[in-house]
């Protein structure tokens, strides 16, 4: 008897109820709720539905990944709703055929319109929104003179100048000349409010943008306002610092330039900063990132838009860990028994050195923060000599919003390639007894400092071949018979795969210093050379020809991971 | 004769009447409270139901009575609106911060009648299902807070605060609580976040509506103190006879706070409409006229944010004639019906119920100075047009009024105000800027008369000479 066949069928998914409404005229139909900063669904607002019309509204205090304010009124929209029959309840349908709309107006005041916050106002069916008549451009126009009588104009030395809201708005919105002659309100200048923030109270708008991240999100209480009205200051809590590990985002919040990153204030004008789209290598969570880099050297770290991995935030400690890049001490030449050497030679004498090592007598000790490609290439090396292999693990304190306790990009990317197996490094105490015992004669080594990872200086100099290849000087690149300088993420192109599995791209923003190379470049070179095996020249090539290899990757392109990557199973 | 009628402050000013809970059972204190918890629910004609709780919320209803806080808004609707099917608790809070300047009538009641105010919370708190509520007494009330805190005490003492109130099952704890000194703390939202323990910042409408998100996100009333006084007054006497005191649609009595250029400044409590703005000024039972030889320049209706109304003023009201008709009558300034609908149709509002007379000797230049420094500095400055547009017009004010005004100042200041109002979170905007659209566009002469400084020295770019700072 067979076990009965039941076929499941899935309920279809609920259609998405709309609601038309008219945007400077134009219908649009716009769904009738929308995700809130918390991604639960409310009724769709004034300001979501002139987006769906491609008009923007503009705006300082709402932010889509905080509670709504409704503070700045920058957002201010005149409306008009249909008229509404009171004995039949059914709209007022004009001579012409169409709905008769009463436009907003005080209703104190019924010759003034009114406007309200689109931010936090829901739209209604055949709602007549008017983003572009006479009296919202008003409310607009008045409400930056508002902003601005108090404010210090003091653009030519603020680091905000070019991503300025203020300055912004004003070019679109505000008008050329203040009516204002009064003295202005003097608040507190160059404020020290935590290690990295630097707080300009005479430039804040009081959007409270950076108390609401604060609290909302970072969880931390730290800051406030004190004082009133046109005295309202932002200030951390008395006797306190702002000094989480998120102050940073308060920065890219703020939409004036009140906030200022102690790192980079004074150091660029925005404008003449190339933006690189890239991935921080700072943990297994992959945030994605924007360089800001300029004639090859990194000024900041912005965080990028993502909602399957960071949102738009990132971690201080990510954001501030590019100095090492272009430091003094990174390795720029090829060295050879350490001696300057050239990558022809090196990658000659080195596959010539491999073809005499003895199946199994081989060790490779890769790195996560090595990109899947080359950690892919790796691999390959390690099955033509069946080589053991394996990456260092590197683990610290998660927390509860962005940081993960695996402190290297690509964890699973190695455990993909299969370079390293469940747990990262447990195949490390083997190589030790391997090169005790003389089994192991021949060691590869990328982006890892052996030394550190306890294979001593002494028992490294038992090695017959010991290939190194990093970005930094370490205690175990003088040991080194081939050192070969590597790339910095910022300096290359490739992929990582966090530790949800998102197999995310990032580009090359500043050049590698000296001969330094990209480590799936010569990697390449060097598995043609050795396997006789024919490669890719170039990134898309080998991450299209890695993907059809290993399963998990399958029907995965280059060209089909976007700007914000694509998940995987692992 | 236009006179008092005292039935909130019937026993507050007699000799021998103290605030104790003794001295109010002996005047027929908490009897009102007995006789609604023994309310009978009934049958409606059209076959309904009502609980004993629902009839006291319907003669609320029905009493007419409006919100005696400033806006006048209907108390009965204000019940109705709240969210009862939300399972959270419903939160009453009775607004005791009473910062309006010229109004000085809840006072009265905190300080020598508080136990009134007590019994019409826990009649209100009944009829509503709320278990816990608050008094929030302005900062600046500290022996209203004393006096308070006794008769609560008292009130648990005797039962009819706590569990099990008067044997009826019924459970109530009112705690007190005092603000720190802001005038925005009585705009009820504003109220609610400082009662949360946060900066009293009014919340945006939607969606924080009290009645659905108020008090820790639960639905909440948010009651004036002589409103919910009154409660306690259309109980005992049924919402039908309270209905005939006052007006149609302005039903009940209200204290009047009448202050300024009058002989006899001071509280009286009339019944709604039944006496006009000149008799309160004038009579010889209220305000007794202003002193020899002084006319009135200009009356502030109903406390300070309420649009300035001048002398010699004629407004054109609608009026039911005998016959049911509606006519328009042309009404003079000191003939308005002191009352809701009167004063809105004047295009003012008797708001707090303070009146504050100013004769021909004070300048509205100086006068409106003044009232601006108030709402510059009473600002809690959340919103952009209020948060600089408040101290904005104050410095404007002080300039003027300190012989640097320039001609185009009236302009201005119109300017300024007109960019305020309606476009803010709560009505302190409106606050802030109808005295000034007011003054300004009444008195414009005045305020063009001080326009005498050289107009160079203000270059219009923000480097002007600077007015004394506040």
């Amino acid at each position: 008897m067979s076990a009965p066949v039941t076929v499941e069928s899935k309920p279809a998914p609920p259609p998405v109820e709309k609601i038309k409404v008219k945007v400077d005229g134009r219908e649009v139909e716009v769904p009738k709720t929308t995700p809130d900063w918390l991604g639960k669904p409310q009724p769709t607002t004034m300001l979501q539905a002139c987006a769906h019309a491609g008009v923007d509204v503009p705006h300082y205090c709402y932010h889509h990944k905080l509670p709504v304010a409704g503070n700045c009124r920058m957002c201010l929209v005149e409306f008009g709703t249909p008229v509404i029959d009171p004995a039949t309840k059914k709209p007022v349908i004009n001579e012409d055929g169409s709905t008769k709309i009463a436009r907003s107006v005080l209703p104190y005041e019924p010759g003034t319109p009114r406007g309200a916050i689109a931010c936090a106002t829901p739209i209604s069916p055949g709602m007549e929104l008017y983003p572009g008549s006479p009296a919202t451009a008003q409310m607009r126009e008045a409400v930056l003179e508002s902003l601005l009588i108090n404010h210090p104009l003091d653009c030519p030395i603020c680091d905000q100048a070019g991503e300025c809201k203020l300055q912004e708005y004003s070019v679109q919105h505000g008008q050329s000349a203040s009516s204002f002659v009064e003295a202005k309100v003097h608040k507190p200048k160059s404020v020290d409010l935590g290690p990295r923030i630097v707080l300009d109270d005479e430039r804040c708008i009081l959007c409270t943008r950076c108390i609401r991240f604060t609290k909302d999100i970072a969880n931390d209480d730290a800051l406030g306002i004190i004082n009133r009205g046109s005295y309202n200051t932002i200030a951390a809590a008395p006797g306190r610092q702002f000094d989480n590990n998120y102050t940073l985002n308060t920065v890219d919040l703020c939409p004036v330039g009140a906030l200022t990153s102690k790192d980079f204030r004074f150091k660029m004008r925005v404008w003449f900063l190339k933006e690189t789209k890239s991935i921080c290598p700072g943990c297994a969570t992959g945030c994605n990132i924007v360089i800001g880099s300029r004639e090859n050297s990194i000024y900041r770290l912005e965080p990028r838009e993502n909602d399957a991995v960071n949102g738009p935030w990132m971690c201080d400690t990510g954001r501030l860990d590019y100095k090492w890049v272009g430091a003094s001490d990174r390795l720029r030449e090829v060295r050879i028994a350490g001696k300057p050497s050239t990558w022809a030679t090196a990658l000659r004498e080195i596959s010539v050195r491999l073809g005499g090592v003895k199946p199994g007598s081989l060790a490779i000790i890769g790195s996560a923060r090595l990109t899947t490609e080359e950690l892919y290439l790796l691999k390959q090396l390690g099955r033509k000599f069946e080589a053991i292999t394996d990456v260092v693990e590197h683990s610290g304190e998660a927390d509860r919003l962005l940081v993960h306790a695996e402190k290297a990009p690509n964890y699973a990317g190695a455990r993909l390639t299969g370079m390293a197996f469940t747990e990262a490094g447990i195949n490390l105490p083997q190589i030790r007894a391997g090169i005790e015992s003389g089994a192991i004669k021949s060691v590869i080594a990328f982006g890892e400092d052996l030394v550190s990872t306890g294979l001593s200086v002494e028992l490294l100099s038992k090695l017959s071949l010991l290939i190194v290849s990093d970005v930094v000087s370490t205690a175990t690149t003088p040991l080194a018979h081939y050192l070969l300088p590597g790339c910095a993420y910022a300096e290359k192109r490739g992929t990582f795969i966090n530790a949800k599995g998102r197999v995310q791209k990032f580009m090359k923003a500043v050049e590698a210093p000296g001969d330094a190379r990209p480590e799936w470049e010569f990697l390449h070179e060097l598995v043609h050379q050795v396997t006789g095996s024919n490669g890719y020249s170039t990134i898309e090539g080998l991450f299209n020809s890695m993907a059809k290899e290993l399963p998990p990757l399958s029907g995965l392109e280059w060209s089909r991971l976007g700007d914000t990557g694509v998940t995987i199973t692992l | 004769m236009p006179q008092e009628y005292r039935l909130i402050l019937k026993n507050a000013d007699k000799a021998g009447y103290t605030p104790d809970i003794e001295c109010y059972l002996r005047h027929g204190g908490y009897e009102a409270l007995r006789k609604a918890l023994a309310t009978p629910g009934r049958d409606l004609p059209d076959g309904k139901k009502q609980t004993s709780q629902e009839v006291i919320r319907d003669e609320v209803l029905k009493s007419g009575l409006r919100g005696r806080g400033g806006a006048g808004f209907s108390c009965g609707l204000k019940w109705s609106f709240v969210d009862r099917r939300s399972g959270k608790p419903i939160y009453l809070i009775c607004n005791a911060d009473e910062s309006e300047p010229g109004t000085f009538k809840d006072r009265q009641i905190l300080h020598k009648d508080p136990h009134q105010l007590i019994e019409g919370m826990i009649i209100s708190c009944w009829a509503n299902d709320v278990k816990l509520a608050y008094i929030y007494v302005r900062g600046e009330f500290p022996q209203a807070a004393k006096i308070i805190n006794q008769a609560l005490k008292e009130a648990r003492a005797n039962g009819f605060l706590g569990k099990n109130i008067l044997g009826s099952g019924v459970d109530l704890e009112i705690h007190l609580h005092r603000g720190a000194g802001a005038y925005i703390c009585g705009e009820e939202t504003g109220l609610i976040e400082s009662l949360e323990g946060k900066r009293p910042y009014p919340r945006i409408k939607p969606p924080y509506f009290p009645a659905v998100l108020g008090l820790y996100m639960c639905p909440t009333i948010v009651n004036n103190v002589e409103t919910l006084c009154a409660v306690r007054h259309i109980v005992t006497m049924g919402a039908a006879e309270y209905a005939k005191l006052g007006t149609p649609n302005n039903t009940g009595t209200r204290i009047v706070s009448l202050s300024g250029d009058v002989q006899r400044p001071g509280y009286y409590e009339v019944e709604v409409g039944k006496a006009t703005l000149g008799e309160l000024i004038h009579h010889e039972n209220f305000g007794q006229g202003l002193r020899p030889g002084r006319s009135i320049r200009a009356i502030i209706p109903g406390g300070s944010s309420s649009k300035v109304l001048k002398a010699g003023e004629k407004f054109k009201l609608k009026r039911k004639g005998a016959d049911g008709q509606m006519t328009t009558v042309d009404v003079d300034l000191l003939d308005l019906p002191y009352d809701f609908d009167s004063l809105q149709a004047a295009g003012t509002m008797s708001g707090s119920g303070a009146i504050i007379v100013l004769d021909d000797t004070r300048s509205p230049v100086d006068v409106l100075a003044n009232l601006s420094e108030f709402y510059a500095h009473e600002s809690c400055g959340q919103c952009t047009p209020c948060r600089e547009g408040a101290l904005w017009m104050s410095k404007a004010l002080h300039r003027l009024s300190h012989g640097e005004g320039r001609k185009a100042d009236a302009n201005y200041l119109l300017h300024i105000a007109q960019n305020i109002q309606g476009r803010t979170i709560c009505a302190f905007g409106e606050a802030a800027a109808w005295p000034t659209l007011s003054f300004v566009k009444k008195f414009k002469a005045d305020f063009e008369a001080r326009g005498a400084a050289d107009e160079a020295a203000y270059p219009g770019n923000g480097t002007g000479k600077l007015p004394t700072q506040h």
